[in-house]
């Protein structure tokens, strides 16, 4: 059944258009969180799990923002603290830290890591072509981390890269 | 009848693969005129070529029926078996090998290679061929002189005898290939027409053969219906000639009496697809090989035996906990040490049920070394070296993933002890040494280990030249006195070789490293022992299951590692007067004679600890690679079994760490990996060295 033909008053255009049913459109979802002031946003396909912060478990000498492994139901996930890895806020843990878990498929192996994050803030939708291209003019986090930018009424989401923050620790740390 | 037979084809596959693997085993203990070995090679090549017709792998059945040829004559006593001759048959098993794995793969494979031994076991047989003509037309001269006893099979097939597949024609033409046979249908048992089945056998026979041959090659030849049949066969007097060509007349004439009813019989049995007797053979023979297991499959083969005491112990495991849910039910404190003798109870049968699954896993080292004897002999002909291959221990049963992994460090190991280690005939006897050389494989359990060594009884190691290539590569300094197991260990160094020529089985200096590393990464050692003159062995030790270990519980600060059981000497609490401070930081244990050194483990983890001082501090005394080291540690908690969870699959590998589990409260513990630490701590301390050599230079 089409679904516009229950809510053929609603135009088919706009973000928006639909409240509290704006899962309708064709474009991809977008988890999105705060890491200091600023939004950035995964694949909301990509997210396993939202697990509120736990102290995890060392590893010995990894490097600062490696914080240690938790238990996920018999798996043993990192779990990396992104504002230490991209220098952005303060690495505070609070009751409204959130741990993100994301699982991707690389090369058919499938990677879990946990992303410290300062809150996660909301589900957006976005169509390929609203992703713009992000300028280049330095800052904290790798280009190649970056997808691209989303703009939401005057703000901006940084698009993140689940593959590339995957591989982040893959790199033997120096 | 139609059956579905590509669910038959993995049966077929790892069937065939197990054939091949007996074949080429027993090309290898070949020795003339031993006729069950080759009978059993070629029921081996038979059954792939019966099967892989049946599958539609028609290469791979054009390509063994030549084999099969082959062994026919060799089985017959037409052609006496040569080294050649075992030689092709080797490379046959091979070939056979690539095509079997080609229709399994559904790939390409070296046709060159498949049409140069096509040619080589054509031409083989084509020298043969007129001799096996004369052998023919013997065998008629002999049918005109009947020699030999006289048999007489009473042979009453049970009516579904055709529907398993089974054609008596084939086994009356497999008859009288033994001698002059001669048959009489009995129709006694047919039922009027209307009460016919046609799928059913009501034909009944007796048989007589002349022929020299045993009851026993009789009875073969009944092999796969002997449960399916009334079967007697009794040997007549031998009788003089005459009266024997009478009773052969005798049986002719009664032979004929109903031609008709044989020849309907015969179309009854013609009418069997062939495809169900293949596959129901299959099945069969899958059931009697039970308990052997394909070396690299997906899957494994368990013994009946196993699988019932896991069934028992399920059965123990449900009535424990039917018995602590109706405690659990209206529970009262009074109650507290019945609960407390059922959990024990559980914890009994969670621990054996848990070793029961583990065993599940458990395989014979054989499958490992089965390869090795094809390999010694392919290279003691490459290398020219006579080369015995002794392998004791071949029961030793190991967990299945190490035994997988272990394959190619030993092959290396092997090729290595052939190549470098056994000398030429030449200088063996110039030595007073036997002319072969001996390689030996042994397997043998140590504690919760497997220990495997591959001894050489060749020129040893030559220390001097380990030495001086070590020094000409700058991995140790000239003036440096090395220990002969310090001197051996360079040997694991990346691109070291001491063979002065390479060979292109060995000496390019890659691999014993890997071997090492390899060996490592299952948390094993390897150990060189090496006697100039005498020979070298090498003694590769590794933990019998990846899965799970035994540990020690120890806390360090806030954290709680494990220490694997196998590794500790001892625990203790340090006392000052056997503490010693040498070469400025490192701290000494004296522990009986020996100084062990004492690594911190919060200064090599980087941690907060409890306890930095050693005096009075608790001490884990643990062994690797022959180096004993004592951990610093900030309490001694409890001894468990751990289940070992990779780092891997999520981050990465971790130096000092082997892997991390899940403890009892959920939380996650690193598994120490005690060789690891001990080489982080060389390392840290060469470096401090160096960094006190700068700073003293530029002083």
């Amino acid at each position: 059944m089409d679904i516009q033909a229950l809510a053929k008053d609603i135009p088919e255009q706009g973000e928006y258009s639909l409240e509290g049913i704006d899962f309708i459109t064709s474009g991809k979802q977008y988890l999105t969180f705060l890491l200091g002031e600023e939004q950035y946003a995964v694949d909301i396909l990509c997210v396993e799990e939202i697990r509120s912060w736990e102290q995890p478990t060392v590893i010995p000498n990894a490097p600062k923002y490696v914080k240690g492994v938790i238990n996920m139901r018999g798996i043993i996930v990192p779990i990396i603290d992104l504002r230490l890895k991209f220098n952005i806020g303060q690495a505070t843990y609070s009751d409204i830290t959130v741990v993100i878990v994301l699982t991707v498929e690389i090369e058919d192996q499938s990677r879990t890591i946990g992303f410290v994050v300062d809150a996660v803030s909301d589900v957006l939708n976005a169509e390929d072509n609203e992703i713009k291209n992000s300028p280049y003019f330095g800052g904290c986090v790798p280009q190649s981390c970056i997808d691209g930018l989303i703009n939401v009424g005057a703000k901006v989401v940084t698009l993140l890269n689940v593959e590339t923050l995957q591989l982040i620790e893959k790199h033997k740390v120096d | 009848m139609s059956i579905d037979l590509s669910q038959f084809i993995p049966s077929f596959l790892e069937e065939s693969f197990e054939g091949l693997e007996l074949m080429e085993s027993s090309l290898l203990n070949l020795d003339a005129g031993d006729n069950e070995i080759i009978n059993s090679i070629f029921r081996a090549a038979h059954s792939i070529k019966g099967g892989a017709g049946t599958f539609g792998f028609d290469n791979v059945t054009e390509f063994t029926h030549l084999v099969e040829t082959l062994l026919d004559e060799i089985r017959d006593g037409r052609r006496d078996i040569t080294a050649k001759d075992t030689e092709l048959l080797l490379v046959s098993v091979d070939c056979m090998r690539l095509l079997i794995e080609a229709a399994r793969d559904d790939a390409d494979y070296d046709q060159d290679k498949i049409t140069e031994t096509t040619h080589l076991l054509e031409q083989t047989l084509e020298i043969d061929g007129p001799a096996s003509h004369i052998e023919i037309a013997k065998s008629d001269e002999d049918t005109q002189e009947p020699a030999g006893k006289i048999w007489h099979i009473t042979f009453i097939p049970e009516h579904h005898l055709v529907q398993t597949g089974n054609d008596p024609l084939l086994l009356f033409s497999a008859l009288a290939d033994l001698g002059e046979l001669t048959l009489k249908a009995k129709t006694d048992l047919l039922p009027a027409i209307t009460e016919m089945d046609a799928t059913e056998l009501y034909i009944s026979w007796e048989l007589s053969l002349i022929s020299d041959a045993s009851e026993e090659d009789i009875r073969e030849v009944f092999e796969w219906v002997e449960d399916e049949c009334k079967l007697e066969i009794v040997e007549l007097e031998v009788s003089p000639k005459s009266s024997s060509s009478e009773t052969q007349d005798s049986l002719r004439n009664s032979a004929s009496v109903d031609p008709e009813i044989s020849d309907s019989q015969t179309a009854l049995v013609t009418e069997q697809p062939a495809s169900a007797i293949q596959s129901s053979e299959k099945i069969e023979k899958i059931e009697k090989n039970k308990t052997k297991t394909k070396q690299d499959s997906g899957s494994i083969r368990v013994g009946v035996d196993k699988v019932d005491s896991l069934i028992n112990l399920m059965g123990e495991l449900v009535i424990t906990q039917s018995m602590l849910s109706e405690l659990g039910n209206d529970f009262e404190i009074s109650k507290l040490e019945k609960l407390k003798s059922g959990l024990d109870q559980l914890l009994q049968n969670t621990k054996e049920l848990q070793e029961s699954v583990m065993k599940i896993r458990m395989l014979p080292i054989s499958f490992a070394f089965n390869r090795f004897p094809r390999l010694v002999h392919d290279l003691s002909i490459k290398t020219g070296k006579e080369i015995n291959l002794v392998i004791r221990g071949e029961q030793t049963e190991l967990d299945k993933t190490v035994m997988e992994q272990i394959g190619d460090p030993l092959v290396h190991l092997v090729r290595n002890a052939v190549d470098h280690g056994i000398e030429s005939s030449d200088m063996r006897i110039a030595n007073g040494k036997p002319k072969s050389g001996t390689i030996t494989l042994d397997a043998y359990h140590q504690g919760g280990n497997i220990i495997i060594e591959i001894s050489d009884d060749g020129g040893g190691i030559n220390r001097e030249a380990v030495l001086s290539k070590a020094i000409e590569k700058g991995l140790v300094d000239s003036g440096a006195t090395l220990s002969d197991s310090q001197v051996f260990d360079l040997l694991f160094e990346p691109g070291f070789s001491t063979a002065k020529e390479i060979s292109d089985i060995s000496g390019r200096g890659v691999g014993m490293d890997v071997v090492k590393r390899n060996i490592q990464s299952l948390g094993g050692r390897i150990q060189v022992e090496s006697q100039p003159g005498i020979g070298s062995k090498f003694k590769v030790n590794l933990p019998l299951t990846l899965a799970i270990l035994d540990g020690q519980l120890v806390r360090v600060g806030t954290e709680v590692y494990i220490i694997p059981l196998i590794t500790i000497v001892e625990s203790l609490q340090a006392k000052e007067e056997f503490i010693n401070k040498v070469s400025g930081d490192m701290t000494l244990y004296r522990l009986r004679d020996d100084n062990v050194p004492v690594i911190p483990i919060y200064q090599l983890f980087d941690l907060p600890a409890d306890t930095k001082e050693v005096n009075n501090a608790l001490l884990v005394v643990v062994e690797a690679d022959g180096q004993k080291v004592g951990l610093l540690v900030d309490d001694l908690l409890a001894q468990q079994q751990v289940v070992i969870k990779s780092l891997k699959d999520n981050y990465q590998q971790v130096e000092g760490i082997s892997g991390a589990t899940i403890l009892g409260d959920g939380s996650v513990a690193m598994i120490l990996d005690v060789p690891g630490m001990i080489e982080m701590a060389m390392k840290r301390a060469q470096e401090k060295q160096n960094e006190h050599i700068l700073e003293g230079a530029l002083v």
